[in-house]
């Protein structure tokens, strides 16, 4: 089976005033969530869509998605106190709901990234497939400037190297739940992003080619700029 | 959800704009494009060279009416996911008995009046969609371009015509190939002459009964109906040879397309009594029955033959290749969709 675990855990701090958490704001009319989740709904290569947010935004979400057809494809979960504690969270949904076997798939993301492509999403399936996990990423453009004690420049890596990570990012379900089971607390409090915990524990992370323009709509920025990006340019139809 | 649009913006440039749609609307369905050919009237939008005023008016558009796909989402489920479908770029808009869905000047039309098949994803009325079994992916591409000749031969037979030994096919480009491989289902019986500026063009026609250069054609050359698949300024020669070469109460079939207008001696079609008839794209009907002819294998490999390249395209760059190539391809140039 391959499941979508949709990540709607935050209630963005990082938005600076809203009463609802970014994933339930609008780019035109519809929520950001739903643009995201409909993404995986028609993918037919996508079994199930998990989707975990807020504790106290439980109901409003499963009321939210009731207005809409496919919302037996959806099922809704809470997050965890992390991020990698929602991947968890989803996982044991998953394997407590419908069992688990060796191939079956994970494919995160974020539930604030609307502009991700079909071609992506199958990408995240095949290279998982033969790899066993995938990251999503572009090309970096900036130059990355590192600085270890915030003051100087401790190293600037070479840019050919560097990449951006955006989501998703897919892994064989088991083989996650017992790597990050293997951590210790400490290691699970540092370790935020899973393919990093994959990249420590030496085990091949395949990437996936992602758009520029699969962004994350986290500050009140990217949301002007997906305002711009559907109002300005889509609305041009012929 | 939101989907990738790849829309003209002006001539040579093309950016991806983003569009909200509804995916539980019942009478859509979505599909993912496959392959995709380009047209001639995309190349025209492309390299700008429809007029300021109509480029002024269309664009941004979308490009590209012609294109195969699979199923992605059906609301109703009428539709298996991952069926192989062709897509018909004519929308009308309501049912007119009297007059074909083609000609109805209400009817919309994808890359012309609406966006055309450069999506991510397409939503299409469940009406403008047909399965497609036993036909190679790529080569199903050109189905559209049948269809447009499955028309223009179906409007031939409807007119009450006696004699059909020798049907003459000028301008032996994809049109007039598929043209071609319609009329020999329609009138096995007929000798069809194609006639070309080339001979490298004519050679793709090797089963063609006769092939001619048009300065090879003897006075005493005579043909019951024609079919101009010329185009452009050319047409106005191809016609005027034509009607030289006809013989009375013939029928002349126009397909190409001249973004001005041409001059046509009117005096000879009144004094041989010919009837000209306009063709110009395709019904669901004519669909049908160009995917019953495809279907064939022999007709199959002999359409292959229309394929001069077939780009991939994984980026918008892709895109520009694939049009500046096919500026200098004999035949169509298909893109494999993976955007």
């Amino acid at each position: 089976m391959i499941y979508a675990g949709i990540l709607a855990g935050g209630i963005g701090k990082r938005m600076g005033k809203t009463e609802l958490p970014k994933q339930f704001l609008t780019i035109t009319e519809k929520p950001i969530i739903i643009n995201t989740l409909e993404q995986f709904v028609i993918n037919s290569n996508v079994d199930k869509v998990i989707v975990a947010v807020p504790e106290n935004w439980l109901n409003y979400t499963i009321d939210l998605i009731k207005e809409y057809k496919y919302s037996d494809k959806i099922e809704i979960t809470c997050g965890g106190k992390d991020r990698n504690d929602t991947i968890m969270q989803i996982c044991k949904y998953i394997e407590e709901k419908f069992g688990l076997k060796d191939d079956d798939i994970i494919i995160t993301h974020d539930a604030v990234r609307p502009f991700l492509t079909q071609r992506i999403i199958n990408d995240n399936i095949e290279a998982c497939k033969q790899y066993g996990a995938t990251d999503t990423v572009i090309q970096a453009t900036d130059t990355i400037v590192e600085s270890v004690d915030k003051e100087l420049i401790s190293n600037i890596p070479n840019r050919e190297y560097m990449y951006q990570g955006q989501t998703p990012q897919s892994f064989k379900i088991k083989e996650l739940m017992n790597i990050y089971n293997e951590l210790t607390e400490d290691e699970k409090n540092i370790l935020t992003d899973a393919c990093k915990i994959y990249a420590i524990k030496n085990k091949n992370v395949k990437l996936v080619k992602g758009e520029i323009y699969n962004i994350k709509i986290t500050t009140q920025y990217d949301l002007k700029l997906a305002k711009m990006m559907v109002k300005i340019k889509g609305e041009e139809d012929a | 959800m939101l989907n990738q649009i790849i829309k003209l913006i002006e001539p040579k440039k093309f950016e991806i704009c983003f569009k909200e749609e509804k995916i539980d609307d019942d009478e859509y369905v979505i599909i993912r494009p496959t392959y995709m050919s380009i047209c001639a009237a995309d190349q025209r939008y492309y390299q700008g060279l429809r007029n300021r005023e109509i480029l002024e008016k269309k664009l941004p558009l979308s490009l590209i009416h012609e294109s195969v796909g699979k199923v992605l989402y059906d609301p109703k489920g009428e539709f298996k996911q991952n069926q192989n479908v062709v897509m018909i770029p004519n929308t009308p808009s309501f049912n007119d008995e009297d007059i074909k869905e083609n000609y109805r000047l209400d009817s919309l039309f994808r890359s012309s009046n609406i966006d055309g098949f450069m999506q991510n994803i397409i939503f299409i009325r469940r009406d403008r969609i047909i399965p497609i079994e036993n036909i190679k992916e790529n080569v199903s591409v050109l189905l559209e371009l049948m269809s447009v000749a499955v028309n223009a031969v179906e409007n031939l037979k409807k007119v009450n015509i006696t004699s059909c030994n020798r049907i003459g096919i000028w301008g032996p480009g994809s049109v007039g190939y598929a043209v071609y491989i319609i009329l020999k289902q329609y009138f096995p019986n007929s000798k069809i002459a194609v006639i070309g500026t080339t001979r490298e063009v004519l050679n793709y026609y090797p089963l063609a009964d006769e092939k001619y250069l048009i300065t090879e054609l003897k006075n005493d050359f005579m043909i019951d109906h024609a079919f101009e698949c010329v185009g452009g300024e050319k047409s106005e020669k191809a016609i005027d040879q034509i009607i030289k070469h006809i013989k009375p109460q013939g029928t002349i079939s126009l397909l190409g397309v001249s973004e001005d207008p041409i001059r046509i001696n009117t005096r000879k079609i009144l004094e041989k009594g010919l009837t000209v008839l306009g063709n110009s794209r395709s019904s669901y009907a004519d669909f049908k029955k160009a995917i019953e002819i495809l279907k064939n294998d022999d007709i199959q490999e002999n359409m292959e033959k229309m394929i001069s390249e077939i780009v991939e395209i994984n980026d918008v760059n892709d895109i520009y290749t694939a049009f500046d190539k096919d500026i200098n391809n004999q035949f169509k140039t298909v893109m494999k969709w993976n955007l």
